[in-house]
């Protein structure tokens, strides 16, 4: 089974803060590392690929750097990789970012299955992989918790519907994106980190590389949405702040349960 | 449509100012040129805060729309095992507020199977029209009828912005069909605003860290969101039902899929923070996992369920369950009590609604005060074995 997993790299901390006055954003680190949920799709990937015996790549979008990311991908079990980088891919929101991986999907050639993680930690929006799917007109099922069978040309998993958990059969090619805990993930293997050209197996593509790429589709340009202003969270009026010793604390707390009635 | 970096102007002391602005590492400066990868986010920082002159940004005559062909503003009223989700509700009253802005009409989209008696229901709560899609074919959710209908529904009544609960089925069902509409979508928004020409102002917060964005989307329609729920106030029921239902033609392409349900399991009924009248949240304010014993002491006392931020999560100190934020659920108890919680966006994103909100926390420059009614400025440590000595001195 040819099997595409698709990781993002994500900044290491979330610690990007608004300075009030000046606006400027503040950042804590420039680490970065796999986004932790796309960490459960790559180990779905990996136990599908040894159960048909089949072959995992990855794909990422992101600028020169994110090839680190592809590259832990390789060490823990992946043949090949796609970077999408360039600065025309800048700037996308969900609707650029699918339009660019369905180009990317499309350069790792036959596939049979693509899994993504249910979400980022950085954007939060869930919505890629769909998006993906519905451009590359194959069916798509969200939150999977668990592959029950894959054969015949068909996948059998449970997926989470809040209130209920659907078990259902999905006809390949399809996309699925893999719920949080779903297994656990393996480690990079110390031996292919070794013994790996990764230069040679991670393939970084601009828009140029990519002949039936539609720039108004891609970046900056192919984003509907646009942000219009960046600006620190707003501020409860009317707040109080006490401080004081600890006892004092407590009586305050205790009189403001007691008065409210919540004690 | 971009940034222009001038480089005739570049110095490596502008150049270094320049990338020390850039939040997202996404500027380059190499052989004397400053160039932008595709890490670039267009918060155009760079453009308001750099060196005069260096880097400008340049609008290009965008793709254009005319938005008077797009009217209505429409929430997709979720239905599940014949079940409104609460969150259709909210959304139906902040469609309304929405669309007296504009004098545009308030509409739902109902996708399901014999549910034209829940679908009229949703009349007692505002909405202008109701347009059902009612067939076997959606008697469980599988994407490609749901969206096929979704779609169907978009390109006869053009509405101009649509609200979807960012519920699973919401989350999975639309970007599935903005992307069909070739539309934008912007996830979780925790404040929806209208501007007079019909721009939907979407506000949400972005890229992970402590930041509000503001979004738009000037030249596509529909607007696509999605609202987590509790995000926003239902409004009351009223008596008489108002608008009309609408029932619309089912195609064959409705009625293809190339998924099949096996079987739909009701999930066990879980402990649901985001259903607790109190809830007492903890923090990396707690050293080490056997600490959280007197949150949990208090929390019993109050007769309030227990939660806890993304870090204490992943530490396994507490279950993915009853986490509060922006991966997790969303609260408005009447009373939640921070524990050394530093206040993220992304947890206060969680929690903003909560009718009081008592924070403790022993760093007075806490974000988490800013949200909070009251702030304490103190030890947990000692305020908290403190507090549930007096509650049950109180109580005997």
């Amino acid at each position: 089974m040819n099997i595409i997993v698709c990781v993002k790299q994500v900044p290491g901390t979330n610690k990007v803060a608004v300075d009030p006055v000046t606006g400027v954003l503040i950042r804590d680190g420039v680490d970065s590392k796999i986004n932790p949920y796309d960490l459960f799709a790559l180990e779905e990937g990996f136990s599908l690929a040894e159960k048909t015996d089949g072959c995992v790549k990855t794909l990422s979008m992101g600028p020169p750097q994110a090839k680190e990311a592809l590259k832990e991908t390789l060490w823990m079990g992946a043949s090949e990789s796609v970077l999408l980088s360039d600065r025309k891919f800048g700037g996308a929101d969900v609707a650029a970012t699918s339009c660019a991986l369905a180009l990317g999907i499309k350069k790792l050639g036959e596939y049979d299955i693509i899994i993504c993680g249910k979400q980022t930690t950085d954007g939060d929006t869930a919505q890629v992989g769909p998006e993906l799917a519905q451009r590359l007109g194959i069916e798509h099922i969200a939150n999977v918790t668990e592959i029950l069978e894959c054969r015949d040309g068909y996948i059998t998993v449970t997926a989470d519907l809040d209130t209920v958990i659907q078990t259902a059969k999905i006809k390949l090619p399809c996309l699925i994106t893999i719920e949080k805990d779903a297994n656990t993930p393996r480690l990079p293997s110390y031996n292919r980190k070794k013994s790996m050209d990764c230069d040679e197996l991670i393939k970084v593509y601009s828009v140029a590389d990519i002949p039936d790429a539609d720039e108004n589709m891609l970046g900056l340009k192919g984003s509907p949405t646009q942000v219009e202003r960046i600006f620190p969270p707003e501020k409860n009026s009317g707040q109080e702040i006490s401080e004081g010793s600890s006892d004092e604390l407590c009586d305050k707390l205790f009189e403001l349960l007691s008065t409210r009635k919540f004690i | 449509m971009g940034l222009i970096i001038n480089n005739e102007k570049m110095t490596p002391e502008n150049a270094q100012k320049l990338i020390d602005i850039c939040p997202f590492g996404a500027l380059e400066y190499q052989g004397g040129k400053l160039s932008v990868n595709a890490a670039c986010k267009s918060c155009k920082l760079c453009v308001k805060k750099g060196p005069a002159g260096i880097v400008s940004w340049q609008d290009e005559t965008a793709k254009t729309v005319d938005k008077s062909q797009w009217n209505g503003v429409c929430v997709f009223c979720e239905i599940v095992d014949g079940k409104i989700h609460p969150v259709t509700l909210e959304l139906l009253g902040k469609a309304r507020e929405l669309a007296d802005v504009i004098g545009h009409k308030v509409y739902g989209v109902v996708i399901g199977d014999n549910i034209k008696e829940k679908a009229s229901e949703l009349l007692h709560y505002g909405a202008d029209k109701i347009f059902v899609y009612d067939d076997k074919a959606f008697s469980q959710f599988t994407i490609t009828p749901y969206s096929e209908a979704f779609y169907d529904f978009i390109e006869k009544i053009k509405p101009s912005s649509i609200l979807v609960g960012a519920t699973n089925l919401g989350r999975s069902l639309a970007p599935r069909v903005a992307a069909r509409c070739g539309a934008g979508l912007t996830a979780d928004c925790t404040i929806l605003k209208m501007k007079e020409n019909t721009d939907l102002v979407q506000i949400r917060p972005a890229f992970g860290g402590n930041i509000m964005a503001q979004i738009v989307t000037p030249n596509a329609r529909p607007q696509f969101c999605t609202v987590r729920y509790k995000i926003f106030s239902a409004p009351e029921r009223t008596d008489a039902a108002y608008g009309e239902l609408v029932m619309m033609d089912i195609t064959d392409a409705m009625k293809k899929s190339g998924t099949e349900i096996i079987c739909s399991k009701e999930k066990p009924k879980e402990i649901d923070i985001s259903e607790a009248d109190i809830v007492v949240a903890c923090g990396r304010g707690f050293q080490k996992e056997s600490d959280l014993a007197m949150a949990k002491e208090l929390a019993e006392l109050l007769g309030a369920q227990l939660a806890g931020t993304r870090p204490l999560v992943e530490a396994g100190w507490i279950s993915p369950k009853r986490q509060i934020g922006l991966s997790g659920r969303t609260v408005k108890p009447k009373l939640i009590i921070c524990l050394g919680i530093s206040g993220s966006v992304q947890f206060a994103a969680g929690m903003k609604g909560s009718d009081y909100i008592i924070a403790v926390n022993n760093n007075r420059d806490a974000s988490i005060f800013d949200v909070a009614h009251v702030g304490l400025v103190g030890n947990l440590y000692e305020i908290v074995p403190a507090l549930i000595e007096k509650i049950k001195g109180g109580k005997a």
